[in-house]
């Protein structure tokens, strides 16, 4: 029995002069939750629609619990939920009617699935009369996810569901997923936000349509192949560059309200650090080795990634 | 099916400006180029010619004016006047007396009297003329009954820049043509290239729905309504403007139906050549709307059409409608007088349908 719910071999796709994704390839376990992680422009979107089977890879293959995208996408389309990264509800029909019309589509009714949405719909069904367009952000999220799982999928594909929903709303979200993980479906979620990185089983870093790393979060972090000092000091703004005349430094970025200072020499003593910046003027050095986090990796990888491209060329 | 009916109609129902063109537009229009095109004669500007100024002609030229029809503009002297006359836009009529009208009417007992119209209107033109024939017939009936042998005052007409006043009295199958067009094709769509607008597309077409299903989901509630505007538009007609419907009322009905699936059909069609709502709103405009107006003969006659638009306006659908409308309504035809055009509009809907089956995307892009 094949326990691979979803397989990407060398899928490549172009969009005119751009290329959106390339040669990428993975595989994804029966009931994973799987995140793709990366900025805009990723190639997220691509390869959700590629795996919904809206569009066709120029070469590689995709498959869908056994399913090729090309030549079974009728297969496919009975048994995956997509809800993609723009809101597509209609906006003139009721939260019930859209339900309603997306059940029937699957020819199935609300009441015969009401078990699996219910969780989520639970939450919005208070406002059952009232107009999509009309719902929060957070709400309309609610919905769509609802509508996605009202044909009780195998798969699910979630382009980026939490952009622009607020962060109590994306927390809730998760809690939702986690809880359909439990019932056996397989999750696919993209995101452009790293911390929810850590919410997944596994993660593919994805930057200009590359995966940069799949793993774990877990392993991600402590594959990290270096120390990071977390740096603050009274003159912020000069503490990039002079960080960077530390030798041996591999990259020095901001991180939040701290300078996130990575150093590849084996045994690094954090004494240079203030050592150099007392030099240079700083005062109010605090300076303390912080836990690497998906952000880390994303940025480092980001980096390798630009220098071997840099080589290449 | 059933769920993408009702959601279809739900959308219908609720937004107020397509309501307003599926039930408003069909009333304002008949009711508008009904009366703007039949409307009675008031006031009309013309200029009187007389060239015998005598008893009988200044008789007459009274008898036009106390009409309350016509207003006297001008008063001209010579036959070169009336060019320029028309030219300046000030009349739309001239009535020309000839020289000694009164002694040759006495003498010969017969005499002409010259209609000119600016026939650029055609409408106005022919009923200018029937007003002042009419006015002056009514003026030789009344002498006839005093005078023996019977004098006869004969009525010359010419008709400026259209001679042959085609185009008159169509509106009602003008109407119903531009209409349905409307309605079908451009409401249709414009609600598909709505779904791929808001994304709705890309959910629907991930799901098991089979192209044909979505087209057809999409088409029905159309047809339904188109159905019932094409009857408004007739009872109105029917009704207001006293058309008649010589012709079987059910045969024009059917012909209305495959009308309507072969409009559908090329909304469809724009359809799947547009992204957004806009871009199949002016599509339909420009490719339907326009030529459905300007070249189906229902304002301007194909007989007066350079050739290179003549031979253009084969294509249009409408044109063939309207030839069959006018057949059923005024002539009371037949099947065996308009299966020809019938046959050319089933021929048009088949090749719509099997290209907008071809051309719908299971897939995006």
């Amino acid at each position: 029995m094949n326990q691979k719910s979803v397989v990407l071999e060398n899928v490549s796709k172009s969009y005119e002069s751009v290329k959106a994704l390339t040669e990428v390839s993975v595989s994804i376990e029966k009931g994973e939750l799987f995140g793709f992680i990366g900025p805009d422009g990723a190639g997220k979107t691509t390869l959700f629609r590629i795996l919904s089977t809206l569009l066709n890879p120029d070469s590689g293959f995709a498959t869908v619990e056994g399913f090729n995208t090309i030549t079974d996408y009728k297969s496919i389309r009975k048994i995956v939920g997509y809800m993609p990264g723009k809101f597509s509800l209609y906006q003139d029909l009721t939260v019930e009617e859209n339900l309603k019309f997306f059940a029937s589509i699957y020819k199935t009714t609300i009441e015969e699935n009401y078990h699996l949405v219910s969780d989520i719909y639970r939450h919005i069904e208070p406002f059952k009369h009232r107009k999509a367009g009309k719902l929060s952000g957070g709400m309309k999220q609610k919905l769509a996810l609802s509508c996605a799982l009202i044909h009780k999928p195998e798969v699910l594909f979630l382009d980026e569901p939490t952009t622009g929903v607020d962060a109590v709303s994306r927390m809730e979200f998760w809690e939702m997923l986690k809880k359909l993980q439990v019932q056996g479906i397989t999750i696919l979620v993209s995101t452009p936000y790293m911390d929810e990185a850590a919410l997944c089983d596994r993660v593919a870093l994805m930057q200009k349509g590359h995966f940069m790393t799949i793993n774990t979060p877990q392993a991600i972090i402590d594959e990290f192949p270096m120390k990071i000092f977390g740096v603050k000091s009274n003159r912020m703004f000069d503490l990039l560059i002079d960080l960077q005349s530390i030798p041996s430094t591999e990259d020095v970025y901001r991180f939040g309200d701290v300078v996130h200072f990575l150093n590849n020499e084996t045994g690094f003593d954090m004494n240079v650090i203030y050592r150099v910046l007392k030099q240079k003027g700083h005062a109010e050095i605090v300076v303390h080795q912080v836990m690497p986090t998906i952000e880390d990796s994303f940025m480092l990888n980001m980096k390798k990634a630009d220098h071997f491209n840099a080589v290449m060329q | 099916m059933k769920g993408f009916i009702i959601k279809e109609f739900l959308h219908i129902f609720r937004d107020l400006r397509t309501m307003l063109i599926l039930f408003g537009m069909p009333v304002a229009q008949v009711l508008l180029f009904g009366f703007a095109i039949t409307n009675e004669i008031n006031h009309a500007n013309i200029a009187v010619l007389d060239q015998a100024k005598d008893e009988i002609s200044i008789k007459i030229t009274d008898k036009i004016l106390s009409s309350g029809y016509f207003d006297l503009k001008a008063v001209l002297n010579s036959p070169d006047e009336i060019e320029a006359a028309f030219g300046r836009g000030e009349i739309k009529e001239v009535v020309v007396f000839e020289p000694y009208f009164a002694q040759k009417l006495e003498k010969e007992g017969r005499v002409n009297i010259q209609i000119i119209t600016d026939a650029s209107d055609p409408n106005t033109a022919s009923l200018l003329f029937n007003y002042t024939s009419g006015i002056v017939r009514d003026y030789s009936r009344e002498m006839m009954e005093n005078k023996q042998p019977p004098l006869q005052i004969s009525i010359e007409s010419t008709m400026l820049y259209n001679p042959e006043l085609k185009g008159v009295f169509m509106f009602v199958p003008g109407t119903i043509t531009i209409l349905l067009m409307l309605v079908s094709a451009m409401m249709t769509s414009i609600s598909i290239a709505r779904e791929k607008e808001l994304g709705t597309m890309e959910v629907l077409l991930v799901s098991p729905l089979k192209p044909i299903q979505i087209i057809v989901g999409k088409v029905l509630p159309y047809i339904l309504l188109s159905f019932i505007n094409a009857s408004v538009i007739l009872i109105l007609a029917f009704t207001v403007f006293g058309m008649p419907i010589n012709g079987s009322l059910i045969f024009l009905l059917l012909e209305s139906i495959l009308f309507i699936v072969m409009a559908l059909s090329m909304g469809i069609f724009i359809s799947t050549v547009s992204k957004t709502q806009q871009q199949a709103m002016l599509l339909s405009m420009f490719v339907l709307m326009l030529p459905t107006i300007l070249l189906s003969g229902f304002i301007f006659p194909i007989e007066n059409m350079p050739m290179p638009l003549q031979i253009l306006s084969n294509i249009m659908p409408s044109r063939w409608f309207i030839i069959i409308v006018k057949g059923i309504m005024i002539k009371g035809l037949g099947i065996a007088y308009v299966w020809k055009e019938t046959l050319i509009l089933v021929a048009m809907t088949v090749f719509f349908i099997g290209l907008s089956v071809k051309k719908f995307n299971i897939r995006l892009g």
